[in-house]
Parts: C-alpha cells; structure tokens; sequence
C-alpha cells in the first residue's frame, strides 16, 4: 500500500476512535446528573404517573449500555430526543424535537463562521507571510503587537467595542445581528458583519501568528540556508524551496483556526444576539436542558475532530518526503 | 548543612533561603550577591512591555489585596439609583440595579483573579503530577493517561465546560474543579513533553538506583530542572483560565450574582452601549470591566514573553 494511503486510512481511523470515546462521555453526561432529575424537570407538582412515563421515555429503565446503543443509533439517523424545555407537570408536553431546535441554528452558525474565514483566512496568511519575510522590520513588531494585544482579549470586549464605534456612534452597521430565514443574502450579510468583523479580528490575530511562526522555522531550515548560499533568487527560493514545505504548517494552521473559529462562535453570538447553535447551547446550559446541550456539544466536538483530521490528512498528503518515497 | 564552609559571605545565600550552594563554596573570597540584588539587575535590562506588565500586575494584586479598604462602597450595597450618571458618590455610576460600579470592580479583581489563581494552581497540580508520573513511569499508566488526554482535549474546552456546568451547576467550587480539569490536560502535556528529557538523566538513574520513592524524583530530581517551561505556562493558563471564567460569567454561567466578577458585569450593563451618543460616559461603563480584563492579560503576556524570551530558546521564532 503506498505510504501515504496508508498514514492517511490509520488517521482516520484514529479520529473515528476518538469521535466514539467523545460520544460516550457526551452520552454519560446524563448519567452524571444527581439525583431524580424527573422530577426537577417536570416540577413538585407532578404526577407519580408523568414522572414514570417521562422517565421511560429516557429509558432510565434500561441499562446504560443499551441506552447509549438505542442513543447513538437516533444520532445516526439525526434524532437528537426531544427538548426537557416545554414540560409541564400537568403531563400536557408542548416540547419540541431537538433536531427542529438545532437545524436552522445550526445553519445560520455555518454562514457565520464562513463569513467570517472568508475575509480572515486570506487576511492572516497574507499579512503572517509578509511578517514572516520582513522579519524584524517595523512592520513585523506592529503586527505582532497589535495581535498579541488581540489574542488576550475577550471577544466581548472586542465585540462591544465594535458596537461602540461603529453601530452607535456612527450608525453604520446594525447592533443586532437578528436574522430570519426568508431575509434576501445581501441583508443577511449587512445584518451579519459586526459579529463576522468580531471574529476576524480574533481569529487573524492567531492565525497571523501562527502562520509567521510556522514560516519563519521553515526558513531557519538548512537547505533554504543552502539554496540562499548557492545564489537562488529570493522569490525562488519561496516559490520553490519553501512553498512546497510550507503548505502543510499552512493548511494545519488554516483548519485548526476554523476549529476554533466554529467555538468563538458561541460567545460572538450571545453578544449580537445571533440565533445560532453557540446561543441555543449557552441558554440549554442555563435551563440545563440536557438533551440539547448533548446535541449542541456533539455537533461542536464533532465539526472540531473533523477539521483537525483535515488538518493531519493535509498535512500528510502534502509532505514531499511521504509524497516521494525513496 | 553547609558546615565548616561557611564564611561570611555564605551568610548571604543563607538569609536568601538557598542554604548550601557549590558556587559559593568555589567562589568564597569573591562577595555573592544577594537574590534581590540578581533580580534588581535583571529588572533593569527587561524591556518596557516587561515593566509595564510587572507594574500592572502588581497594582492589581495590590487591589485584590486591599479590596474592602479600597472600595468606597460596598460589594452588593444597593443604592436607590440605577444607572446613575458618573461622578458625585459614585465615580463610575451605578449598575442596573443601583449597585456601586466602581466598589464592584474593585471586588471584581478579588474574586475573578482568586477564582482564576486557585483554578490554575490546582489544574496545574493535577496536571502537572500526572505529568511526572506519565514521565516517569513511561509504560502502561503513561499510554493509558496520554490517550485519555488526547480523547479530552478533542472537545473544545469552552463547549466542554458548557456541558459539565450543565450538569454540575453552577456554583463557584465546581467551576473551579472544571476548568482545572479541563485546563490540566495541556498542562500534562507540556509536564510530560518536558520531564521525559530530564528522566532519562543520570542523576536520576542515580536516585532511582539508591531507593528514593517517587515523590522524591518527582519534587527533588526533576521538577527543579524542568521549573522555567513551567512558570511560562503558568502565565499563559492563568490568561486562559482567567479569559475562560470570563467568557463563562458573561454567558451567565459562571460566577453567579451577588459576587461582583467582571465578566458578568460586563453582561449587566452591556445595554448601556447603545447610549453613547447621548452620554458617553455610560456607554464606557460595560467596557470599564472588560478592559480590565484585557489589561491584565495582556500584562501577564508581556512578562511571560519577556521570561520566556530569557530562561532559553524555548520559543525560536523571537
């Protein structure tokens, strides 16, 4: 088998392993909870006869194992239970299907967070490349200042800020990214832009450095060294030398930002009052509505483990010294 | 302890707690100086971002310290005026339901900075053992403990906090116990990645061989050599602890009202923003909480920065 095929089939088999251990703990996390929470959901006042039907609905009556079998396979099928929000102890249930809470959420996140690398991916390779080359000049200890200075930052406070210059002292930009699912693109993206400007802002600042970091070793390696003293030119020597070897620090960092890009998403959202996944969760957790922090936190880990295993398989696949095995 | 071979000027490294020291020994005629006077020197080459963080830190541990002599009012003293303007008895204004502003983020930095302090103190005792163990014993326990932080550090931690605070509620102690796990995972992996250079050292072997226990190799053999790596990091998960408690209590998850935290203050007040045009005062008064936030952060970066770019090449790219 050739090598490469090979690494990559064992990566992704290590990132199937890991997805099952990260949807057991997800999945014990309602087995941690104290207590009879059946009746903490369903009020004092209700019924012996509610509590029991609300408690074999949970298969509390089975043993765990089998729940998490009977759990994992819903998953699958993209059925997530349904939502403790909405019971009453009168045993009249107005709650809802987790999938039909998470579903168009889920959406508005991704077009968010696509929104968001769009402008920031081009933005951070450009200017950590060009930090990277001009090393030490002015311009390198700029950049680097003003994004360290980013990175220790709250993304609240860089979001109120954006609120404060630029939707309410100069009404440019709404303060409330409040979209609906018939609105037109272009008014979905105007509404959008402070939070996706928000997070910009935070993830270029890490990829910035990132991907200076990631060059700059690159260029402390022997045979750029080498091919600088044998006379190469400066831009054949990235264009030829560097390039190659750099795509996969570039591509590792690139995923592994829009992994944290999909988690900066949850406090960005709360601030502009986004509906998205990051909200739903955050106000799951307050009503400590379990199925759907499960639902929310398996959907999180899951697009994370996926673009870290992008990330490795880039990695892997755009190695010269796998790619030609001596 | 250092016996005969004590001259006066061992005195000095005696009253700066190192007891007995070989160089002092070798260097007997020549005058030592003392720890404070090496830090005084090495102080006076640090660069200003240095100064500035180690000046920041210190004015905010002065604060924490002296919070109750400090604040005007009290920490939940409510006044009969919500969001009063700035100026008069309160510097900053009031809070949406009359709460002195600036009492509250003097007692902010108490209780955000504790909290953070304690949750970084105890992740990095958790990680950091088991770091040692792993590195030490190097077998089953090491595999077992490395993949089950492999597996951990798969879940975004704040998605991960949001889950267990679910679960656990939230109230302070589990807070802390959270972060701190959630937090030792990286710190296991810095422990690890550095002690297991240092295990395979002769005076290690040396130790081992004459029948020491492992807290002795660990505490006695290791950890002194492998302490620089470790205080930068502290540094930096005590920012990524502090902006994680932060960004907890500004969802409302976090530090729960009455106890005065910066990060939900920041939640409390952030309608005020859309003021700004009328009174710009106000606007600035969500932000007061947040910037402190910032500050220290970016203080605690400068200094690790600066420590980091000293103890070694850790970092190459600087």
């Amino acid at each position: 088998m050739h090598p490469v095929l090979a690494t990559v089939l064992q990566r992704l088999g290590l990132g199937v392993v890991t997805l099952f251990f990260v949807s057991l703990i997800i999945f014990s996390s309602i087995e941690m909870l104290p207590g009879d929470f059946g009746e903490a959901v369903l009020g004092q006042a209700a019924t012996e006869e509610t509590v029991a039907a609300f408690r074999r609905e949970l298969g509390l009556d089975k043993p765990a194992w089998l729940r998490y079998v009977d759990w994992i396979a819903s998953v699958a099928q993209g059925d997530f239970g349904t939502s403790f929000s909405g019971r009453a102890s009168s045993g009249v249930d107005r709650s809802r299907e987790v999938i039909d809470l998470v579903a168009p959420r889920l959406w508005n996140t991704l077009f968010l967070a696509a929104y968001a690398a769009v402008i920031s991916v081009p933005l951070a390779l450009f200017l950590g490349i060009t930090a990277a080359l001009y090393r030490n000049s002015f311009y390198d200890r700029f950049v680097n200042a003003a994004t360290l200075t980013t990175i220790s930052t709250p993304e609240f406070f860089v979001a109120y800020i954006l609120i404060l210059l630029l939707a309410s002292l100069n009404p440019w930009f709404p303060s409330l990214a409040n979209v609906t699912a018939d609105m037109p693109l272009w008014e979905r993206i105007y509404r959008t832009s402070l939070p996706a400007l928000t997070l910009t802002l935070v993830i270029v600042a890490h990829m910035m450095r990132m991907t200076r970091a990631a060059i700059i070793s690159l260029l402390a390696s022997p045979y750029i060294e080498m091919a600088k003293l044998k006379g190469v030119s400066a831009s054949q020597v990235i264009l030829k030398h560097a390039l190659p070897n750099a795509w996969a620090p570039i591509a590792t960092v690139i995923a592994f930002n829009l992994a944290y890009l999909v988690v900066g998403v949850v406090v960005v959202e709360v601030v502009f009052v986004y509906p998205g996944i990051g909200q739903l969760m955050v106000d799951a957790v307050t009503t400590r509505d379990i199925p759907v922090v499960q639902a929310c936190a398996l959907i999180f880990a899951a697009t994370y483990i996926i673009l870290n295993l992008i990330a490795d398989i880039i990695g892997i696949v755009t190695n010269p010294r796998l790619l030609h095995p001596r | 302890m250092s016996g005969k071979n004590k001259p006066q000027d061992g005195l000095a490294a005696e009253a700066a707690g190192e007891g007995y020291s070989a160089a002092a020994e070798v260097g007997a005629v020549r005058k030592r100086r003392t720890r404070s006077e090496r830090i005084w020197i090495e102080l006076k080459k640090a660069p200003l971002t240095a100064w500035f963080g180690l000046i920041v830190i210190t004015v905010y541990c002065l604060v924490a310290l002296f919070a109750p002599i400090i604040a005007p009012h009290g920490e939940a003293e409510v006044f009969p005026a919500p969001y009063a303007p700035w100026g008069g008895d309160h510097v900053f204004g009031t809070d949406q339901i009359g709460r002195d502003v600036f009492s509250r983020l003097i007692y902010g930095a108490r209780n955000t900075m504790g909290i953070a302090l304690a949750t970084t103190l105890l992740s990095f005792f958790i990680g950091g053992g088991l770091g040692l163990v792993a590195a030490i014993n190097r077998s089953w326990l090491d595999q077992f403990i490395s993949r089950a932080v492999d597996v951990l550090m798969a879940i975004p931690s704040l998605i991960f906090a949001l889950m267990l605070l679910s679960i656990f509620g939230s109230t302070v102690w589990s807070l802390i116990g959270i972060i701190a796990v959630l937090d030792s995972t990286r710190v296991f992996r810095l422990t690890r990645s550095v002690a297991v250079n240092v295990v395979v050292m002769d005076y290690v072997e040396a130790a081992r061989l004459r029948g020491e226990g492992l807290g002795w190799i660990m505490r006695r053999e290791i950890l002194p050599n492998i302490m620089p790596p470790l205080v930068a990091e502290f540094g930096l998960r005590f920012c990524f602890v502090f902006l994680t408690i932060a960004a907890l209590s500004f969802l409302g998850v976090g530090i729960q009202p009455p106890t005065a935290d910066w990060g939900s203050m920041v939640r409390d007040n952030a309608s005020l923003i859309q003021f700004a045009q009328y009174d710009m005062t106000a606007a600035m008064t969500p932000l007061l909480p947040a910037a402190a936030i910032a500050l220290l952060t970016i203080a605690v970066n400068f200094v690790v920065d600066w420590f980091l770019h000293k103890t070694s090449g850790l970092r190459d790219d600087h």
